[in-house]
């Protein structure tokens, strides 16, 4: 049987929806907790984990979810954990649109600050802001208290 | 340098040449701090001095600094004795105090308290003290400090030694003493030494500080000594607290191995880190220091709200 064919069949194409590719290996979870993926969801989804990545030599994650779009806020929770994701709306089994995922020089509102003594952190009427220290691996520093947030994915909003 | 009508919440966001700017603009307000020379130039303007953690040395010397100036001063001490006490939120209350004054002073106990004060605020706002975060002014004088002692700032040696982990004060001075090309040594035990994050910051900036638990293999190369006090409440088991209490004490035993113009430096208060027989010796420059936060603060004031001199 020819190789290929076996790689195409492990994530099934969907109809209508979203793929999510090029996610860091490890973070397929994250992303589903950015979607919000729970018992009451109406898509059904597919998660490939540690997938081969014909771009690259490297391992990726992939999630397909179907029926549905993503809003502009969702997507760039998903650049802050995974920067290198490309993002394809599918529309009948057709690739409508493809974009890859943009982390902007500042991040408004997407997480927490991780110092629990921030005074965002004290039911201020402000929105988090984080300033993007670094890309590879992605650093964010708090423009309130000057911390480096410690872990992004769990203090995601 | 034009400092109107500006925040200053951090000590990043000053450039080196900024700071020299303030630290000349203080040489010329000494006379006026002690009073020799008499200039009202700030006379019509309100300071909103607001201090919700306690405070005697910046608070005090921040009104001081208005009064000689011809600033009047209102104030806040106490949190109790706010609207923040019936669950006001900070934003409104700076909102509020802004109406009253134009130019607002903000202690504050948690972090980043000061940069959504000058957020929410039209007039600018000064940072002195927000939690373990910055406390901007402190370092101005800390910095005046040495360079009066001293003579300049560029490439000193300096010790910081004692709690380098929780104590702001340190924090900031590591940071701008980087702009000057300082040699730091930083001596703290293990669980007391400066973050990873301050020292990587410092490192990006070019300098390499050496890092060491013995106070005595460090003094004898020191042009300033920079003492912290470790503080009892930063620590929850008070066996952890002793363990670490008293570590560093200097005394004129110590003293004895220092450069004879080496400069012992300390925020205050202090508990038992310095020992009362150095106050006498050519070392001591804290009570100075403490004093010198009055021509700072002034010299900020003044450029900060359009006043000269």
């Amino acid at each position: 049987m020819d190789v290929k064919a076996i790689k195409e069949v492990k994530l099934a194409p969907i109809r209508n929806g979203t793929v999510i590719d090029h996610i860091a290996t490890g973070q397929a979870l994250n992303v589903l907790k950015i979607l919000g993926v729970n018992e009451y969801m109406d898509s059904t989804i597919s998660v490939g984990i540690h997938v081969s990545s014909r771009k690259s030599a490297e391992w990726k994650d992939i999630v397909k979810i179907e029926d549905c779009e993503l809003d502009q806020k969702t997507v760039d929770k998903i650049a802050l954990i995974a920067p290198d994701a490309t993002i394809s709306i599918i529309r009948d089994y057709y690739v409508a649109e493809k974009f890859r995922v943009v982390l902007g020089d500042h991040v408004t509102g997407l997480a927490k600050c991780c110092n629990p003594n921030c005074i965002t952190n004290k039911n201020e009427p402000i929105e988090t802001e984080f300033a993007v220290i670094s890309r590879r691996p992605t650093k964010l520093r708090c423009s309130y208290c000057d911390r480096e947030l410690c872990n992004i994915s769990d203090n995601l909003l | 340098m034009d400092f109107y009508d500006r925040d200053v919440v951090s000590i990043r966001d000053l450039t080196r040449e900024e700071i020299e700017s303030i630290l000349d603009l203080s040489e010329k307000m000494v006379p006026y701090a002690t009073g020799e020379k008499v200039n009202r130039v700030l006379h019509g303007k309100i300071l909103g001095n607001l201090f919700f953690e306690p405070s005697t040395r910046t608070k005090l010397s921040f009104e001081s600094a208005a009064y000689r100036l011809g600033c009047d001063v209102i104030d806040v001490s106490e949190m109790s004795m706010t609207s923040i006490s019936k669950g006001e939120t900070l934003a409104d209350t700076i909102r509020m105090v802004d109406a009253y004054c134009d130019l607002i002073v903000l202690r504050h106990p948690y972090e980043g308290a000061a940069r959504l004060a000058a957020n929410f605020s039209i007039n600018p706002v000064i940072n002195a003290g927000d939690g373990a975060g910055s406390h901007p002014t402190q370092t101005l004088l800390d910095l005046f400090t040495m360079r009066q002692a001293k003579g300049s700032l560029d490439g000193l040696n300096v010790v910081l030694v004692g709690d380098l982990k929780y104590g702001r004060t340190v924090h900031s001075l590591a940071e701008a003493l980087t702009m000057f090309g300082a040699k730091l040594t930083l001596v703290a035990p293990d669980s007391l030494q400066m973050p990873e994050e301050i020292v990587n910051h410092i490192k990006e900036k070019g300098c390499r500080p050496t890092k060491t638990t013995s106070l005595e293999e460090a003094i004898d190369k020191a042009d300033v000594l920079y003492v912290t006090r470790i503080q009892r409440e930063r620590f929850p088991d008070p066996a952890e607290y002793k363990k670490v209490a008293g570590t560093y004490r200097i005394n004129n035993t110590v003293l004895r191995e220092a450069r004879r113009d080496m400069a012992i430096m300390h925020p205050l208060p202090r508990i038992d880190e310095i020992a009362p027989e150095v106050d006498s010796s050519e070392h001591a420059k804290y009570f100075q220091q403490a004093f010198n936060g009055v021509p700072v603060r002034m010299a900020l004031l003044c450029a900060i709200l359009g006043g000269e001199i």
